[in-house]
């Protein structure tokens, strides 16, 4: 089952790649797209045990570091997922989380995933852009991705509960 | 792999909150190896440059997503023409009336002629050394685009070593200069946009042949340019001029390749220097098809449009 499992999430981690690349810049407002990759981190640490969670988000954040167009330093979205993930799986109860209760996790992390790579950003002394600019970046990226929510993590969230019976949260 | 799925059996589940908890969170164990993981990556990717040895990471994944990213690309393609059908008379109306204004602005461009016949020359000798050197275009399309969020851009092109790319080649399309090759697979290429922050430019200002250079603004509006820097503190870019590209064959972009042309000039006292805005030529936000710049006669999978317009 949890091989069952990686495969599943390494898939949706794939997929989601692909769509905030090649589709969404179609739709992106000042070049700033939804972070489908993180979507589907937020989703397993909603629904699995926090360790996969965490290591999903580190692989998934390494994928997005290496896959073209990426051209950063890599490693920087593998710690900003990790974070994310650590986080995300510390809001989760023993019930099956209120609609509430998931769209202010994908917000938080959100705000907390795409900050920790702008800091990083400055640490390396990339030379990005202002602070304006950072915050309108964190902003807009924190409003696409709860503008996603109803779209991509419930199905994500079904799969994962589907694939992990013994952590059913329903 | 299969330890991070454990879970010490089903009876334990309504054993009491408190062990449910401890088994929900992260091992603080697990969180710190990640990170450090991850800043192990980076250091590695810094300190390695160039010759980084996560090189050849890249470049499997590329592989790996570079046809998948072309195949998303060609399905979503049609779907990105729809809003054009749906233009209504006034569009079309406005459409005609700016045309109009263009045309007369062109026709008083002509009576000018005379006057600008200096600069032309000197165009004119730019580009045929361009047309000398033969280089020939790989016709190619934007298939990813890099988010904001990831602070570069950078886009995937679906021409990659297959097609005759290499890294270095200067990549334009229509209107001007839109970049540089930064690393190809066999079927995509990463290309480093002018408008990245990272990006320098060789620049040469048409009318006077002053050299300097063109850094990226950071920013995919075209009217908040690039900044020009020239070499020469003393003289002073004239507005309306146009950038071209100066440089070599064996370097990262070819000359005499238009990149945009001033808008605003400043003089800074602190530095002594003259700093002007160069609004690009190309309209990044929209960027599709692009050609990549490869020397004539090389072999490619394609079609190449040589230097006189043939294809070949």
């Amino acid at each position: 089952m949890t091989y069952l499992r990686w495969l599943a999430a390494i898939a949706a981690v794939v997929v989601a790649l692909v769509v905030q690349v090649s589709l969404f810049p179609h739709l992106a407002w000042h070049g700033i797209v939804p972070n489908i990759c993180l979507l589907v981190v937020v989703a397993a640490a909603l629904t699995v045990e926090a360790p996969f969670a965490l290591v999903l988000g580190f692989v998934a954040g390494l994928t997005l570091d290496l896959a073209p167009p990426a051209d950063h330093v890599a490693g920087r979205w593998a710690l900003a997922f990790t974070i994310a993930a650590f986080l995300a799986a510390r809001v989760r109860q023993d019930q099956k989380p209120s609609a509430m209760a998931v769209v202010g996790t994908v917000a938080a992390a959100s705000f907390v995933a795409t900050s920790f790579f702008a800091l990083s950003g400055i640490l390396l002394d990339d030379p990005g852009m202002s602070v304006a600019g950072l915050l309108e970046v964190v902003l807009v990226a924190v409003v696409w991705d709860v503008l996603l929510t109803p779209f991509v993590l419930p199905p994500l969230m079904r799969l994962f509960t589907r694939l992990s019976p013994q952590w059913a949260t329903t | 792999m299969g330890a991070f799925g454990g879970h010490d059996g089903r009876e334990r589940r309504w054993t009491g909150l408190d062990k449910l908890e401890s088994r929900n969170r992260a091992p603080r164990s697990l969180l710190v190896a990640l990170v450090l993981a991850s800043v192990t990556l980076v250091t590695l990717d810094v300190s390695g440059g160039a010759s980084s040895p996560l090189e050849p990471a890249r470049r499997a994944v590329g592989e790996a997503f570079g046809p998948a990213e072309s195949a998303a690309a060609a399905a979503v393609r049609p779907f990105t023409s729809v809003p054009a059908w749906f233009r209504s008379k006034g569009d079309l109306a406005d459409e005609v009336r700016d045309l109009e204004a263009s045309n007369a602005d062109l026709r008083s461009q002509v009576e000018l002629a005379g006057f600008d016949r200096n600069r032309l020359e000197q165009y004119d000798g730019l580009t045929t050394a361009a047309a000398d050197l033969g280089s020939a275009l790989v016709p190619a399309r934007v298939v990813a685009v890099g988010s904001r969020q990831s602070q570069s851009f950078t886009v995937t092109i679906d021409a990659g070593s297959a097609a005759g790319v290499g890294p270095d080649m200067t990549v334009v399309n229509n209107d001007g200069l839109v970049g540089r090759v930064l690393r190809v697979t066999r079927s995509t290429a990463t290309v480093l946009l002018i408008v990245d922050p990272d990006s320098t430019v060789g620049g040469r200002v048409g009318s006077s042949m002053e050299i300097g250079f063109v850094n990226g603004s950071g920013s995919l509006r075209q009217e908040a340019g690039l900044d020009l820097r020239l070499v020469d503190d003393a003289t002073v870019p004239a507005r309306d001029d146009t950038v071209v590209t100066w440089g070599s064959t064996s370097g990262p972009y070819e000359p005499g390749v238009p990149i945009g042309r001033i808008t605003e000039v400043y003089s800074s006292l602190r530095e002594a220097s003259q700093r002007a805005v160069v609004e690009p030529f190309v309209d990044f936000s929209s960027l599709d098809v692009v050609g990549v710049m490869v020397p004539s006669g090389s072999t490619s999978d394609r079609a190449l449009v040589e230097a006189d317009g043939t294809l070949r």
